[in-house]
């Protein structure tokens, strides 16, 4: 199995989070961002903060584990704070020191920048951490049964949402099997001697090649033969099909409801209302 | 080159969820010259344990300064709990043919993907002629018509030929070791014995040590000088057949099967007629029909 592949992958334990609702947990994600883009003071910023500590806490998600999805865009948050810090300008001032505090020809560092660069790198690490977390607790499976049942209303304009949840969990369920074909490609042509873990970068791309034919060729006969294994049992799409686990709200789903209708309603008055103004 | 491995244990996706173990502190040694065989249910730790002989994948690394584990893994003169082992150099001495090997084949022309391997261990440039005269030996010891197949694109070769041609692609650099998971997996009777024909041969021209992992039995009892069952990771014997096939019932409480002659001697036994033979069907054949006794 191909190592460190932990982004967005489910993390399978039991736990409160584990069990809401997918088309809840869906529909979360989408109003925590809003919530996230609402904030524009540290305060508020912090309640979003505080909430999602509790969401990973009650999902039972080592830190380590949310921390690695963290790291695959640090370069990403650094990169923008720095530009931030630099070009913001700005002339407020937060403590005890002159609003400009370096400058040199266009740079300028301001407190006002540090303040904005700080602020934006942690609504960055939370839109992530919050977009994994949906990912690490909902199966793949229950994440396109979320999906078909919000995007339902879409069918009376004739979009195939049925087709359209069941390309995505084909796809989602073939992750692991491509990442385990891949792993055997790689390991019979590096027992040929392929330079796939040495050399330069060009070496290496070079060498993806004799990956990239095999694993291709599998893939388009895999999908040939899933396509006649669903033809033989005669699929027709979503008409007159019945799901094997129904979707059904519960207490929890209305507690974490609750919670997040109050985060999104402080954070909405925050805005118009501001404790701390930036 | 000789085998030898000790305390070897090896853990998929250690420290998560979903972390199994495939090896539990296996000691083990292939001498030179053996066909040894591995047999063991799926699952049981037999493919992991044959991928760590050319390091695909490596025991604990000694680190600078630290003491090592006490797991231990030699071929030959490569120590592969040494961090600096040249594994190209034991690549090329160690071959290696997985399962369906056909599924390896990428490029455009037979003679391409054979000299892939030639090219890829070649120690400087090859000249001119040498690399047309590795490939064109190594496709004609596994029995295909080097002229014929040689510009031909490896996808339009039969299904047995697609095989051969890949075991060519592994043993062009004519390693010592070569080591096979399944080799005759999915291929019909004659095609099976075609396979195991081509391993004998190539067991007495370039490749001194021969390891195959297999299910099929009787392969085993015909060919193997030793075997090795392995189950949930460990190793439960290293036996030469004629004495592991006499643990019937064990290997069948193992969820294994035996060969068609111990099927035979075992239910012959039965019956009261005890036939003491090396399990390979020539020899079975011969004791039934120098059994002088009781019929039933």
């Amino acid at each position: 199995m191909l190592k460190d592949v932990s982004f967005g992958q489910y993390y399978p334990v039991k736990s409160f989070v584990h069990n809401l609702d997918p088309r809840l947990k869906i529909l979360f994600l989408i109003g925590y961002i809003v919530a996230i883009f609402l904030a524009k003071e540290f305060l508020a910023l912090g309640a979003c903060a505080a909430v999602l500590l509790l969401a990973v806490l009650f999902a039972r998600i080592p830190v380590g584990k949310v921390m690695r999805a963290v790291r695959g865009i640090l370069f990403l948050v650094l990169f923008t704070a720095a530009i931030n810090v630099f070009f913001h300008g700005g002339d407020a001032v937060y403590w005890n020191a002159p609003a400009v505090l370096w400058e040199w020809k266009i740079f300028r560092v301001t407190q006002a920048g540090i303040v904005f660069s700080a602020f934006l790198a942690l609504r960055l690490f939370l839109l992530v951490i919050c977009s994994s977390l949906l990912t690490y607790t909902t199966t793949p499976v229950s994440l396109t049964d979320g999906l078909e049942s919000l995007l339902t209303p879409l069918k009376w304009v004739r979009f195939p949402v049925h087709e359209l949840a069941l390309i995505m969990s084909i796809a989602l369920r073939f992750i692991p099997i491509l990442m385990d074909e891949t792993e055997r490609i790689m390991n019979a042509q590096k027992a040929r001697g392929a330079a796939l873990d040495s050399g330069g970068p060009a070496k290496r791309v070079k060498a993806i090649v004799p990956v990239l034919i095999p694993l291709l060729l599998s893939a388009f006969r895999r999908a040939d033969e899933l396509g006649d294994a669903m033809d033989a049992r005669c699929y027709s799409g979503g008409k007159s099909r019945v799901k094997y686990k129904k979707l059904r709200f519960s207490w929890r789903d209305l507690l974490a409801f609750a919670l997040l209708a109050a985060l999104i309603a402080g954070v909405s008055v925050m805005r118009f209302f501001p404790v701390f103004p930036l | 080159m000789r085998i030898v491995a000790e305390h070897l244990s090896y853990i998929y996706n250690a420290k998560t969820p979903f972390a199994t173990t495939a090896l539990d502190d296996v000691t083990l040694t292939v001498e030179e010259g053996e066909f040894f065989g591995v047999i063991g249910h799926t699952g049981s730790g037999k493919s992991t344990f044959v991928q760590h002989l050319n390091g695909l994948l490596r025991p604990p690394v000694r680190k600078r300064g630290k003491k090592r584990g006490p797991a231990k893994l030699m071929v030959g003169e490569f120590d592969l709990t040494d961090k600096k082992t040249d594994l190209r150099a034991l690549r090329r001495r160690v071959g290696m043919v997985f399962q369906y090997p056909e599924s390896q084949l990428f490029a455009e022309t037979v003679f391409d993907d054979v000299a892939f391997g030639y090219k890829n261990f070649a120690e400087k440039k090859p000249e001119a002629g040498e690399v047309e005269r590795a490939v064109k030996e190594a496709i004609e010891i596994v029995g295909l018509d080097y002229e014929r197949v040689k510009g031909m694109s490896p996808f339009d070769l039969s299904g047995g030929q697609k095989r051969r041609a890949a075991i060519a692609g592994v043993i062009v650099t004519k390693p010592e070791i070569l080591i096979l998971d399944e080799p005759a997996a999915g291929l019909d009777p004659l095609g099976k014995r075609e396979v195991m024909a081509l391993l004998n041969k190539l067991k007495q021209s370039w490749c001194k040590t021969v390891i195959v992992v297999s299910h099929d039995m009787d392969e085993i009892a015909e060919n193997c000088t030793r075997v090795a069952v392995f189950s949930e990771g460990k190793v439960k014997y290293v036996l030469p057949p004629a004495e592991l096939f006499q643990h019937t019932e064990e290997l069948l409480a193992l969820g294994l099967d035996v060969p068609l002659t111990a099927k035979l001697v075992r239910a012959l036994k039965e019956r009261g007629v005890a036939i003491d033979c090396n399990y390979t069907m020539e020899d079975f054949i011969a004791k039934v029909l120098a059994y002088k006794g009781g019929v039933c």
